[in-house]
């Protein structure tokens, strides 16, 4: 069975899906990326979805627990590059994906990754800088 | 002699053309058709003569029956007549007295014809009456059909019109909408919207809706739903022009827009600059007492 892949950048996990998502294929996503970020300890997940061209209420339930599922693990999901006629599918099911970020495409995807680990580092440092002090 | 109507209206039509057309042409001078100087008489003239040399042909290959194979080239020439009356804006009492005013001279020639053989001459004219009917009502059908299709397109051009998307700056764009919005054109508007997001690798949409007239619960929620699409395509939306009536009545109705929304336009303009980074100012401070 295809799975697939998913690339590690830094601190984040990278995931573009090019082929029409199944529901088996979902469930396998799941599983590989749960057991990826607790593997690497990754802080984002980028989901790149610009060749998604057909969701149905399953797919957009998976995303949804995906990214619950990393928010447990402590990282933060990104869905990038969807289209228009999705987001509109999307919409229309009910299913708005509340509480997963979204960003038009993967750069920019990225630099709301790249900011959220920037900022915790920051937030890392004033913690030291209290207990110091 | 008894007679068959086909045959009588056949013959009367065949041999008294010439009169029945002055008939025709007389009664259609005198109707409303030329007196809005919509259309020119010798036009009327080419057009009459034209209907009644096919009524004739038609008569004389296939008897009464109108929605019949030789009738064709007659019903072309009034769908095409009559299309030409929609659009030049005929109403349709002139579109139908058209057809139907020719009546009276068929009837007549008919009279003449028969003289006092009574039953010929209401055989004919219940033949004449029924095929007469038949066209007039056939080339009615043409003028609606056209008539609908104008006014279907013109819903369309206006739909089209109506939903523009604006380049504010880079990155942020606007959607102006103005008129009543519906199911139909708030796909649309959305699918117009979601586009420009695409093409334009907009940050930050800003829905204008000054001049939306009113805003119900439905309203709301193609409202809610297009916000929802562009989130989800990484756009962020601002609402901006909810009138104080507007803002009241939707509070009254417990409609709530869990959106960013601003009272104007430019200070939806002036929260979109900021987030993208950002800011105006004034190139130099206006001294006082110039001029």
């Amino acid at each position: 069975m295809d799975r697939i892949p998913i690339l590690k950048l830094g601190g984040a996990l990278i995931v573009t899906i090019q082929v029409d998502m199944h529901d088996r294929l979902a469930l396998a996503l799941e599983e590989d990326l749960t057991a990826m970020i607790a593997r690497t300890g990754a802080r984002g997940v980028l989901i790149e979805i610009s060749a998604l061209e057909i969701v149905d209420s399953f797919i957009g339930r998976m995303l949804v627990s995906i990214a619950a599922v990393s928010r447990v693990l402590d990282a933060e999901t990104v869905v990038a590059g969807m289209r228009p006629a999705v987001a509109i599918t999307l919409v229309e099911l009910g299913l708005e994906l509340t509480g997963i970020k979204t960003a038009l495409n993967v750069e920019r995807g990225m630099s709301l990754i790249q900011a959220r680990l920037a900022e915790e580092e920051d937030g890392h440092g004033s913690d030291r800088d209290h207990h110091e002090g | 002699m008894t007679m068959d109507g086909t045959e009588v209206l056949t013959r009367t039509v065949t041999e008294d053309e010439a009169t029945i057309l002055d008939g025709w042409t007389g009664a259609l001078r005198e109707s409303a058709s030329l007196q809005g100087g919509r259309i020119r008489e010798a036009e009327l003239q080419t057009q009459a003569k034209a209907v009644l040399g096919q009524f004739r042909d038609a008569l004389v290959a296939g008897g009464l029956d109108a929605d019949g194979e030789s009738y064709a080239p007659l019903r072309e020439t009034l769908a095409d007549i009559s299309r030409s009356r929609a659009i030049q804006g005929f109403t349709p009492t002139d579109t139908a007295n058209f057809v139907f005013s020719l009546k009276e001279p068929v009837f007549e020639a008919l009279r003449l014809k028969s003289g006092a053989d009574a039953s010929a001459q209401a055989a004919g004219m219940w033949a004449g009456g029924k095929v007469i009917d038949r066209l007039g009502l056939q080339t009615m059908e043409v003028f609606l059909a056209s008539r609908e299709e104008v006014i279907g397109r013109q819903g369309q051009e206006i739909a089209e019109l109506s939903t523009p998307v604006v380049r504010l700056w880079d990155g942020i764009l606007a959607l102006p909408l103005i008129g009543t919005l519906d199911s139909a054109r708030t796909g649309v508007v959305m699918e117009n919207l979601l586009q420009a997001i695409v093409d334009e690798e907009a940050e930050i949409a800003i829905i204008d809706i000054t001049g939306v007239p009113t805003v119900d619960t439905l309203v709301a929620q193609h409202l809610l739903k297009t916000v929802a699409a562009a989130r989800l395509m990484g756009a962020d939306c601002i609402v901006s022009g909810i009138r104080p009536q507007i803002a009241q009545t939707m509070v009254h109705l417990g409609v709530e827009l869990n959106v960013v929304s601003k009272a104007t336009l430019a200070d939806a303009f002036a929260v979109a600059l900021r987030r993208t980074g950002r800011k105006v100012v004034r190139q130099q401070v206006p001294t006082e007492g110039r001029g």
